[in-house]
């Protein structure tokens, strides 16, 4: 015996509750006459039953499907819409043809939206048919998740890692001045930028002298004694650097005359030349400086530079030392600058 | 072994015992740092003697300091992930022991070179099951155990569990549902942020 329409349309919808729990069914005349258990769930105070479709979701796409003689004509093809009413959640849905005369069913999804959805409707996994992949799909999104999370943290810490060791890589820990592989790449960046700078070249004296008589942990107190005076009397955008045993380099970037930095100069002579104490005893140390400028557009490259800073310097030593010397072409030809000053490690009239 | 162990076995200890009995065992061990990154691997000889030194500090035999350390991972807030993506397993707590066959392969799937060891579930009727582990590291039938425990309170069964012994690297755990529907159990809520 062939079971009634009826009944058969019963039969269909109990499967349909449990393969598909956010189907609906619509009748001839575009009313719901039946709504999955779980599509229920996103209204349950609402009835859908004898509702319009097109009063309880908006079509989005394809658009202009406004009746239901027109949802007729997308059987099988991809609809994207929304409930009318808050919270308008995105649906994604199907439809085809039912089993009684004009009725459709359509059959809906969250799509992308589902983890917004399971938070608004406090769905369960029983909201869902057991071979529904989403919540292996919620399931991947949590553990993608917390493992993301975890390898950010890591970045991070690799980052201030990696800070930290350039930091290092660009600082003399003795003093924390910058190193001269700094100077270099602040040096060669200004000459790139091409703006005016004065570089200069300071060579403690009697350093060597301090370091003998007071040992080393002397040397290292004046070093940092000495650190700590250039920096406080530079301007905050001055570079300046330790490049080797006692010879410092300072960058100061858009000088407008040589008079102001003669005045530093100067200011860092005067203050090195006063004894600094270490234990009781009193280490006396001085400073020659020999400065050389790099005005834009003159082609001088680092190495030009350092070396006329360095001529400068020589002939400061050469005139007898806690002097500052400025660069001019005529110093390369004095003779007695040809040979560097002698007597470097000469020790101080007495202490 | 992956960075995610060693670290459960670090946040365990600091977690449960704090910071200074971490930095012991980490002297112990002779580890020469202090933190194990989640994200990176490590050579697998560190994690047995990771755990030898967390027994020596604190006093305790192996099993009973993996059994804690299952607990931990599933009890404590600050692991709360790990327990959340057990409990996408089942509804049930009997739908989450059968998905225990398919944790290795879950783990991977979230973090790729993340190896668990093998686990298989044995049905014998009449709520009656064993757990069959991998156990590459002595003592993970132990960690399971510590899972099962708290796993089962969970979902608000009532279960019964036992470490059977170990033989040829399989250690194995018996467990015996008395009443399945013994107490409320925690919620769970799909969509709560884990993170």
């Amino acid at each position: 015996m062939i079971p009634c329409l009826r009944t058969q349309c019963e039969d269909l919808t109990r499967i349909l509750d449990a393969f598909c729990p956010m189907h609906l069914v619509l009748d001839e005349s575009g009313a719901v006459v039946h709504v999955g258990p779980t599509l229920q769930k996103l209204r349950p105070d609402t009835a859908f039953e004898g509702r319009d479709f097109f009063d309880i979701f908006s079509l989005k796409r394809p658009r202009d499907l406004r009746r239901i003689e027109d949802l007729r004509h997308v059987t099988g093809t991809k609809l994207h819409m929304q409930l009318r009413d808050t919270p308008q959640t995105e649906l994604k849905g199907v439809l085809v043809p039912g089993l009684a005369q004009d009725q459709i069913i359509m059959n809906l999804s969250f799509g992308i939206s589902i983890v917004d959805g399971v938070q608004d409707y406090s769905l369960t996994s029983a909201d869902f048919a057991p071979t529904d992949l989403t919540i292996e799909m919620l399931y991947l999104v949590e553990a993608k998740s917390a493992a993301m999370e975890a390898s950010r943290k890591l970045n991070l810490r690799l980052q201030g890692a990696k800070i930290a060791a350039e930091e290092q890589a660009f600082t003399d820990t003795l003093t924390g001045l910058k190193n001269r592989r700094a100077m270099d790449h602040v040096m060669a960046r200004h000459i790139e930028w091409d703006t005016q700078f004065t570089l200069m070249n300071i060579d403690l004296d009697w350093f060597k002298a301090v370091n003998d008589t007071l040992g080393h942990a002397a040397g290292d107190h004046v070093l940092q004694t000495v650190a700590r005076i250039m920096v406080e009397e530079t301007r905050d955008n001055d570079t300046v650097a330790r490049v080797g045993g006692d010879e410092f380099v300072i960058l100061l970037p858009n000088t407008a005359n040589d008079r102001a930095v003669e005045a530093i100069g100067q200011r860092v002579i005067e203050r090195l030349s006063v004894p600094i104490p270490f234990q009781g005893h009193e280490c006396r140390i001085s400073a020659s400086i020999g400065a050389a400028a790099y005005q834009p557009g003159c082609d001088l490259d680092v190495a030009a530079i350092l070396e006329n800073a360095d001529i400068a310097l020589y002939a400061s030593k050469h005139a007898g030392r806690a002097q500052m010397t400025f660069y001019r072409s005529d110093l390369r030809d004095s003779s007695e600058n040809l040979a560097p000053p002698t007597g470097r490690e000469d020790l101080p009239k007495t202490a | 072994m992956h960075g995610l162990i060693n670290r459960a076995i670090q946040c365990f200890v600091t977690d449960s015992y704090g910071t200074e009995r971490w930095t012991e065992v980490t002297q112990l061990a002779d580890l020469g740092f202090q933190e194990f990154e989640a994200m990176l691997s490590y050579d697998a000889a560190l994690t047995p003697r990771v755990l030898d030194a967390v027994g020596e500090v604190l006093n305790r035999p192996r099993s009973e300091v993996m059994e804690d350390l299952g607990t931990y991972l599933v009890s404590h807030p600050n692991v709360e992930a790990l327990r959340r993506l057990l409990r996408f397993g089942g509804v049930t707590f009997v739908e989450f022991l059968h998905s225990l066959d398919d944790l290795p392969d879950r783990a991977r799937l979230a973090v790729s070179d993340l190896d668990l060891p093998r686990i298989a579930l044995r049905e014998h009727g009449r709520g009656s099951f064993t757990l069959e582990c991998d156990s590459p590291i002595a003592g993970y039938g132990y960690v399971m155990m510590g899972i099962l425990r708290v796993m089962a309170d969970d979902y608000g069964t009532l279960a019964l569990l036992d470490h059977q012994g170990s033989g040829e690297g399989v250690e194995t755990v018996s467990i015996a549902l008395i009443e399945t529907e013994f107490a409320e159990g925690r919620s769970f809520d799909l969509g709560a942020r884990a993170v």
